[in-house]
């Protein structure tokens, strides 16, 4: 927890973006996780982010359930919706939300308790009905608001602060998210900026479920030899595999990597998302192939990240269900009830 | 670029922006915090040992500490540092306990001071303690030189230079006051260990113009004349005056003037406003009692009828630049002509030592200065030494207590038969941690967004009537201390430990100012255009970690740090930590030692 006071003052060089706003204006309260923690290295690579894309902070909306992952909306982008909900229940809190504005930008942040134990039956079916939405989980494998029991995302064979090692397989929410049908998925981590902001970028541009599997040490109880989600441990074992370079809208592609390492996708706001393998075989277009590469890492104890997995042409929920562009929440009562009139036009068509 | 040394006594005294801009070196965040806590006494003491004249200096330095002050960088307007230096010598307490004492057994060595002013006093301050027997000869009446004869008394008022002056001469300096001195030979025949020559800058410079030999009845050298007033031979000027010249004798000129009667004071510079010598606030001050100023107007010739003078006659300029220096050109304008019938010459004054015969072993550069060494002081004659004015000429007070800090060093090395360059004390510095528990520091921390305080001034009416009434009232109490929460305790470091760092971020994510990266590095132009937020002010350096594990180095960007400690508050291994760094000046004699 922190006493001293944010001050407000900038560095006078800070520029604003398109929208006039500088990258503190994007910022939250400050933090009272643990010094150190993870997870205020993800609020402030959102915040980064968010104020680069220029995406307006009042047409956010911040959700999540319970644990220091929840905690987190409050300390970024304070100038936007939020709903922090009950344990596990942010997924369907998130697409309530969805389903009656479909014009917010939803992040969702949630954690490995909140996400993995609790609420894993919640995630599954956000993942199945493609809120179009980032989904953020702040993996640190252990339950820091308790005092460090495992939590269900703990590798088998990991210790604990004490030495004593978890005797259950791990859950990883990457394979479960690829394998429901998520059509955007990546893995990073929190000590990895440059990695994690332009895959926040992507995400928050993606139209359909993105997923973000962060690697978050908690410094307090997970951050010890013996653990496999310390800052030693994640640097030592990380295997990018695919970079995500986020190319605005009117910017030129300068660098020249060797043919065939990258791709480029085109994103809904003519911006360009340009993938970087890091090894030429692997597609990040097959989600088969992305899976199998995935689990057989895991099974060697590397930690594939990167951008595992896009879908080029994604859908979300308001396509499956044929929904008007217009939010529900904005339709007038002369929209939803059109009168007599029309519904004897529409039983004429039934005769 | 190679990791920073920060045991380098130097690089964490560059920090402290305006102890480093001082000549004398004061620890000003130091006393500042003392001010806040109403230790004023304590405050004082700071100040005296390093500066030896803060109540005069309070209200009369030319404050080379505030433009430098990171403030002025951060936010807009520097901490008032010369006005809150002011507070400590106005609430200070009694100080005669913190005083050094001056041993009744002398050590044998005797010591000539020449001139009493600042320099001559400070350098009789550091050496009385060791038990050296001083003499010190003025043809002033009292001690203070120009402090004395040459700031008027509504900016300084007498009892204020007379406390800090006493108090020096009253340690025990044999002064002799009323005696010319006119001969070095004679003094060097009188057998003295070391001699300091601090006479200062006397001569006021003149302008040979057409007319200005007929005028000399109506035309005043600045100095002289402010001079004259402070021994009360002057009492009242009438007429229109001109003061000519953009310096602080100009502005002490016209507002003495419009004090002792005339009917109007102008006041004609050669240059533009900007680039007037004069300090800014004293510009302001002039302007604020209705006295203008009018710029670019070289003088061209005094006219007179029959030796009575009636006015002068002033060219037209405009400043071009021209290879990155200002230039004057004509504007093709008609010449001005400006009534006046007395003219004060305010353009420059110059060391003159025509009582040193020049061949007695000192010699002397084109300029008709001293050559010395700038380190010791030292002239070509080992035994004499100079400082103040008469050094390298025309300065401030501030600088007189650093050469004299210096000069004392070499004298007492002269004196005791060491080497006064090879033998120097070395500088130091010291660190220590200001953690006192959890988020607990034993200093005020948090950031103060508070504007720049405005310093009470007294009635106008009343103070230009009296020539005695102290025009700026400084701080009181309540406005010294919120002043003094402006400083941001730039002598507390941001001090980093390679090897306790997890490289976890958590300090880059919440400095307010984006002074920390970690990053790949590289030669210094390139890593300062690769941190978070470019470093763009090369006279500030950056702070470059050993290699980290990923094989990263932390850089910080000294320039724009708040020293709010968020860094080591949000460091969860203690790899960041605020330590006072205290900066060790030789200095001999001080209170501390």
């Amino acid at each position: 927890m922190t006493f001293v006071k944010k001050p407000e003052i900038h560095h006078p060089l800070l520029t604003v973006n398109e929208l006039g706003l500088k990258r503190r204006d994007y910022e939250g309260l400050v933090s009272t996780l643990c010094a150190g923690c993870g997870h205020d290295s993800v609020s402030a690579a959102i915040i980064q982010a968010c104020s680069e894309l220029s995406l307006p902070p009042h047409r956010f909306a911040k959700l999540s359930g319970i644990g220091c992952s929840s905690k987190t909306p409050s300390y970024f982008l304070s100038n936007s919706h939020g709903f922090n909900s009950v344990h596990g229940r942010m997924p369907s809190v998130a697409t309530g939300a969805n389903i009656a504005n479909r014009d917010l930008i939803y992040i969702g942040v949630s954690g490995d308790g909140d996400s993995a134990s609790i609420g894993l039956g919640q995630f599954a079916h956000a993942v199945r009905r493609k809120i179009n939405m980032l989904y953020i989980v702040d993996n640190n494998g252990t339950y820091g608001l308790t005092k460090g029991q495992f939590s269900a995302t703990n590798d088998y064979g990991s210790t604990s602060k004490r030495g004593v090692p978890n005797l259950y397989s791990p859950i990883d929410l990457v394979c479960m998210a690829l394998q429901i049908g998520a059509s955007f998925v990546a893995r990073s981590f929190s000590g990895d900026k440059k990695q994690l902001v332009p895959l926040i970028k992507a995400a928050l541009l993606h139209n359909g479920f993105s997923f973000i599997d962060i690697i978050s040490p908690c410094v307090m109880f997970n951050n010890h030899d013996g653990s496999t989600k310390s800052y030693g441990h994640v640097r030592d074992h990380s295997a990018p595999i695919v970079d995500a370079d986020f190319v605005a809208p009117h910017e030129e592609i300068e660098v020249d990597y060797a043919p065939g390492s990258t791709e480029t996708i085109d994103m809904p706001d003519g911006s360009r998302l340009r993938l970087r393998k890091l090894e030429d075989s692997y597609n990040p277009k097959n989600r088969v192939d992305a899976l199998a590469y995935v689990q057989r890492a895991l099974d060697e104890g590397d930690v594939v990240t990167g951008l595992l997995y896009v879908e080029e042409d994604p859908a979300d929920l308001h396509e499956v269900l044929e929904t008007p562009e217009v939010p529900l929440s904005a339709l007038t009562e002369s929209d939803l009830c059109p009168g007599s009139e029309t519904l004897d036009s529409i039983n004429a068509s039934f005769r | 670029m190679k990791a920073t040394n920060i045991y380098d006594p130097n690089y964490f005294h560059k920090v402290v922006d305006c102890q480093w801009a001082c000549p004398a070196h004061t620890p000003v965040p130091e006393y500042i915090r003392l001010i806040a806590q109403e230790r004023y006494t304590e405050a004082y003491m700071v100040n005296w040992e390093s500066n030896v004249f803060p109540g005069i200096l309070g209200r009369t330095c030319d404050r080379p500490c505030e433009p430098a002050c990171r403030r002025v960088r951060t936010e807009e307007k520097p901490v008032a540092i010369c006005r809150l230096k002011r507070v400590a010598a106005d609430f200070k307490g009694d100080i005669s306990s913190y005083l050094p004492n001056v041993p009744k057994q002398k050590n044998g060595k005797r010591i000539a001071l020449l001139g009493a002013g600042p320099a001559s006093l400070a350098v009789a301050r550091d050496l009385l303690p060791l038990g050296y027997e001083i003499d010190m000869f003025d043809r002033d009446p009292g001690g203070g030189g120009m402090m004395r004869s040459q700031i008027p008394a509504f900016r300084l008022p007498a009892d204020v230079l007379e406390e800090e002056v006493d108090l020096i001469v009253n340690m025990g300096i044999n002064a002799q006051y009323d005696y010319e001195i006119t001969s070095m030979k004679a003094m060097l025949d009188m057998d003295y260990d070391a001699y300091f020559v601090g006479t200062g800058a006397p001569r006021g410079r003149d302008l040979d113009l057409p007319g200005r030999k007929e005028v000399s009845d109506h035309i005043s050298i600045g100095i002289d004349w402010l001079s004259s007033v402070a021994f009360g031979h002057t009492t009242e000027i009438s007429g229109n005056v001109i003061v000519m010249g953009g310096g602080n004798t100009a502005m002490d000129c016209c507002r003495t003037s419009k004090r002792l009667g005339a009917e109007t004071v102008t006041v004609v510079v050669r240059s533009g406003f900007h680039v007037m010598k004069a300090s800014e606030w004293e510009k302001e001050d002039a302007q604020a009692e209705g006295i203008p100023i009018l710029n670019n107007r070289p003088p061209k010739e005094f006219v007179h009828d029959n030796g009575k003078l009636k006015g002068v006659v002033f060219e037209r300029v405009k400043p071009v630049e021209e290879n990155g220096r200002l230039k004057y050109i004509p504007t093709g304008e008609d010449d001005v002509f400006m009534e006046a019938d007395h003219i004060l010459m305010a353009i420059g004054q110059e060391n003159h030592c025509p009582w040193i015969e020049r061949d007695i072993g000192i010699e002397f550069d084109k300029w008709d200065c001293p050559i010395l060494d700038e380190n010791t002081l030292q002239s070509t004659h080992p035994k004499i030494f100079f400082g103040g004015d008469s050094a390298f000429g025309p300065e401030n007070i501030i600088w007189a207590s650093a050469h004299a800090h210096k000069a004392a060093i070499s004298i007492h090395l002269l004196c005791q038969g060491k080497d006064p360059s090879k033998d120097r004390p070395p500088e130091g510095v010291n660190l220590i941690s200001q953690k006192m528990g959890i988020h607990e520091w034993s200093y005020d921390a948090e950031h103060d967004p508070s504007k720049r305080y405005i310093v009470p001034h007294a009635n106008l009416r009343r103070s230009l009537d009296n020539i005695k009434v102290e025009v700026e009232l400084g701080f009181d109490e309540d406005l010294g201390y919120q002043e003094a929460q402006r400083c941001l305790n730039c002598d507390v470091q941001t001090v980093f430990t390679e090897k306790l760092c997890i490289e976890c971020d958590a300090c880059v994510d919440i400095c307010p100012m984006d002074c920390i990266t970690f990053t790949e590095n590289q030669d210094e132009p390139d890593l300062r255009s690769s941190l978070m937020v470019p470093a763009e002010n090369p006279e500030q350096d950056l702070y470059v970690s050993e290699d980290l594990p990923t094989g990263r180095v932390m850089v910080k960007d000294e320039d724009l740090c708040l020293h709010c400690g968020l860094c080591a508050e949000r460091c969860p291994t203690n790899a960041w930590d605020m330590q006072k760094s205290i900066v060790h000046n030789p200095q001999i004699g001080s209170y501390s030692e």
